[in-house]
């Protein structure tokens, strides 16, 4: 006789400790393995695009900081690359310099963070969690002393940055350049050859390169699946041309190869840091700008490579202090399409590393 | 000087048990607080974080502190819950833990029960508490709940039997079955005459007290604590304790059968018996702070494929050594057993990479 069965509907989220905010996937179970999912988001839309078209230009940089919360810093410079070519705007090479060492800052820490919660996902009871944010707290120190802020740094302006750097902030960032590698190496040691891990990570979760360009997924989601392509590289905008970096790809596009991205390229920004930190050059870190901003009418497009994958600001102006319409492209948004594809057929558990890998951060998917 | 308490005091016989029955309670009792203790200070340490430092001096007290707390909570019965089981399933996962410790012998003689059994006992009585444990999780009518039960039961049919044979293997060595009988044989511990055994052991009692790697009962980052999740109060408060007892249990467990029970030199005996047992919560505590979690297929290949086969093979050596070269002395029968148990176990560990790479990683 056989056992009448069904389906088991499971709720994971909003409130879950694994869904990086609050994210609900509802999941339909067949024992252990997942048949659908329905992901729903929204709970943490704050309208954020409408918001600025109700301040002026300048007022809305500091609500670009809510975006992601996480890299504050890189949300920042779409959005006002996007006014300064509007307005036609020239921005010092000094201050071009300082954005990308904060920018690549902002990475590692926000990178950190990923890696962290990953493996926080798999079950490493908090260790490699607790690692990271020891060096995320060297970050977030070494940025509060540019700022004065902790997580929303409202840094950068039209025309440049809102500080300059103390005279402190060099010899602590050499200091930072030089015990970092090492922990990284650390990291590795401990993870990257973990039995444990590879089991977890390799082979779930495979995006591939093909589906991957088909979602039009950026970041270290695009790259784990074997896709060349970093806006850093190739479409440099600022001063990125003036480095040499790598651009690390993984091969099979599971959750081992994004893991591993991520590390690489944390690498690979302090390479930018050193570079830019011996490059910058002497001036001043703004030009003055019209206090009421009245950029000509127009509609602009912008973007740069995020942490999470590329973030796009498109921008229409009429001709009055505040912008007509504000639309940001969120690459956690649109990385997380493809979540439904690689959960269906998986495991309950790998869901929840599926998702960390994918790393988002709601407050860019609802804005 | 010899540490030992007589078979027959204080005389009465009942006076004698309810003695050690209090003595045993007192133990396990006060093993669990310190264990609490331990499992945040040390994993904090392994964290590079402090860890609780308030309450008391190094946070001794924040056990207790956490105790007031957890039972000053509302007690919560969920409505469509199963009153009936959802009350007395902590119960039912709690006792067993208890009823184990009564043939552990703390020190020589101090043993509520010398069951010339024993070790079956203790195999019988441990698959009780999963059993309260998976009550627990049915009951409270959450889904999570419910997915923590059910892999709690998968993994008790599966890690009970490598566990039972690697102790079948002890019963070997030592030619008992009751586990004074077993301290008793240990004139070097069985870590070191049973290698293997002690092995397959650990990681089987690693399973059954739910433990990293394989605490997918709770998981909390994925079942949001699993079993659990629907408790609160006393109820809850019992269940944590029924986990930080079988912790005890399995430590006493790995102390009495691979480290010599109570014996060691100088010290009286129930001193060494807490310092062993310390000693592999440790080792519990080093993995917890290290390891991820297993996914529920991989933990049940790794019993069914890996550890059933090896404590099968551990047995067939044990056996054929005592069958046929009972008189081997232990210079060459040790050096010889750990070598064997090194190579199956890299052969083993190659086996279950390639297992894996099969599985497309």
């Amino acid at each position: 006789m056989a056992l009448a069965t069904e389906q088991f509907i499971l709720n994971i989220g909003p409130l879950h400790p694994s869904t990086h905010g609050v994210f609900r996937m509802r999941v339909t179970l067949d024992g252990e393995i997942i048949q659908d999912v329905e992901p729903v988001f929204g709970y943490l839309h704050r309208g954020l695009e409408k918001l600025c078209e109700k301040h002026t230009y300048k007022q809305n940089i500091p609500l670009t900081d809510r975006l992601d919360y996480v890299s504050a810093i890189n949300n920042n410079w779409p959005y006002v690359a996007a006014v300064e070519k509007l307005a036609g705007i020239q921005v010092p090479q000094r201050a071009e310099f300082m954005r990308v060492i904060m920018g690549e800052l902002q990475r590692i820490a926000s990178h950190l963070l990923a890696v962290g919660s990953l493996m926080n996902d798999m079950g490493i009871f908090y260790t490699a969690f607790m690692y990271m944010f020891r060096e995320r707290e060297k970050i977030i120190d070494l940025l509060e002393m540019v700022t004065g802020q902790r997580l929303l740094y409202n840094y950068m302006r039209f025309g440049g940055v809102s500080m300059d750097f103390p005279t402190e902030f060099l010899p602590a960032l050499a200091d930072f350049l030089k015990i970092m590698p090492g922990y990284l190496d650390e990291y590795d040691t401990m993870l990257a050859d973990n039995e444990i891990l590879l089991s977890r990570t390799k082979g779930v979760g495979v995006l591939s390169a093909a589906a991957a360009i088909d979602a039009s997924t950026s970041g270290p989601m695009l790259r784990g699946s074997g896709v060349k392509w970093d806006l850093r590289k190739d479409s440099p905008y600022s001063v990125y041309d003036r480095f040499e970096f790598d651009v690390p790809v993984g091969q099979n596009g599971d959750c081992y190869d994004r893991y591993r991205v991520r590390m690489e390229e944390m690498r690979q920004s302090l390479r930018i840091i050193h570079q830019a930190v011996e490059q910058l050059p002497a001036g001043s870190e703004k030009t003055s700008v019209p206090l009421r901003l009245r950029p000509a009418k127009g509609e602009v497009y912008t973007q740069i490579e995020a942490p999470r994958g590329i973030l796009g600001c498109y921008l229409v102006s009429d001709g009055t202090e505040k912008p007509y319409r504000c639309h940001f492209r969120a690459p956690a948004l649109i990385n997380l399409t493809v979540l439904r594809n690689l959960l269906i057929g998986q495991k309950l558990a790998d869901a929840i590393i599926i998702f960390g890998s994918i790393d988002i951060s709601m407050g860019e998917v609802d804005r | 000087m010899n540490w030992s308490l007589s078979p027959d005091w204080p005389g009465n016989f009942w006076l004698r048990l309810i003695i050690i029955a209090v003595v045993i309670i007192a133990y396990v009792m006060s093993s669990v607080i310190m264990f609490i203790w331990m499992e945040r200070r040390v994993i904090a340490r392994f964290q590079s974080r402090l860890g609780p430092n308030r309450a008391g001096p190094f946070g001794l007290l924040q056990a207790f502190a956490d105790t007031v707390k957890i039972l000053t909570k509302e007690d919560i019965i969920p409505t469509l819950a199963d009153k009936l089981l959802f009350w007395i399933a902590p119960a039912i996962a709690f006792v067993p833990t208890l009823m184990i410790m009564a043939v552990i012998p703390l020190m020589n003689g101090l043993q509520l029960a010398d069951l010339n059994v024993g070790v079956l006992y203790i195999a019988a009585v441990s698959a009780i508490a999963s059993i309260g444990v998976f009550l627990s999780g049915m009951a409270g009518n959450n889904k999570y709940s419910l997915v923590g039960a059910i892999r709690e039961i998968a993994q008790l049919i599966s890690f009970e039997i490598p566990m039972v044979l690697a102790i079948a293997g002890l019963v070997i060595a030592s030619g008992s079955m009751s586990v004074s009988g077993i301290i008793e044989a240990q004139n070097i511990p069985f870590i070191l005459v049973q290698p293997l055994g002690f092995m397959i052991f650990i990681v089987a009692i690693l399973a059954e007290i739910n433990r990293t790697p394989f605490d997918l009962v709770e998981a909390d980052s994925e079942l949001t604590c699993g079993f659990n999740t629907e408790y609160s109060g006393m109820k809850f408060a019992l269940l944590y304790l029924t986990e930080y007892s079988e912790a005890v249990v399995g430590s006493a467990l790995i102390a009495t059968f691979f480290l010599g029970g109570w014996r060691g030199p100088l010290l009286p005996g129930i001193l060494w018996f807490a310092i062993k047992m310390f000693a592999s919560f440790m080792f519990i505590l080093w993995l917890r702070g290290t390891l991820p979690r297993l996914r529920i297929d991989q933990s049940m290949r790794l019993a069914w494929k890996g550890l059933l086969p090896l404590a099968f093979v551990n047995l067939f050596i044990i056996g054929l050594k005592s069958v046929f070269l009972p008189d081997l002395s232990l210079w060459i029968s040790v050096p010889a057993y750990i070598l064997i148990s090194l190579i199956l176990v890299m052969l083993w560990a190659m086996f279950m990479r390639k297992e894996r790479q099969s599985f497309g990683g």
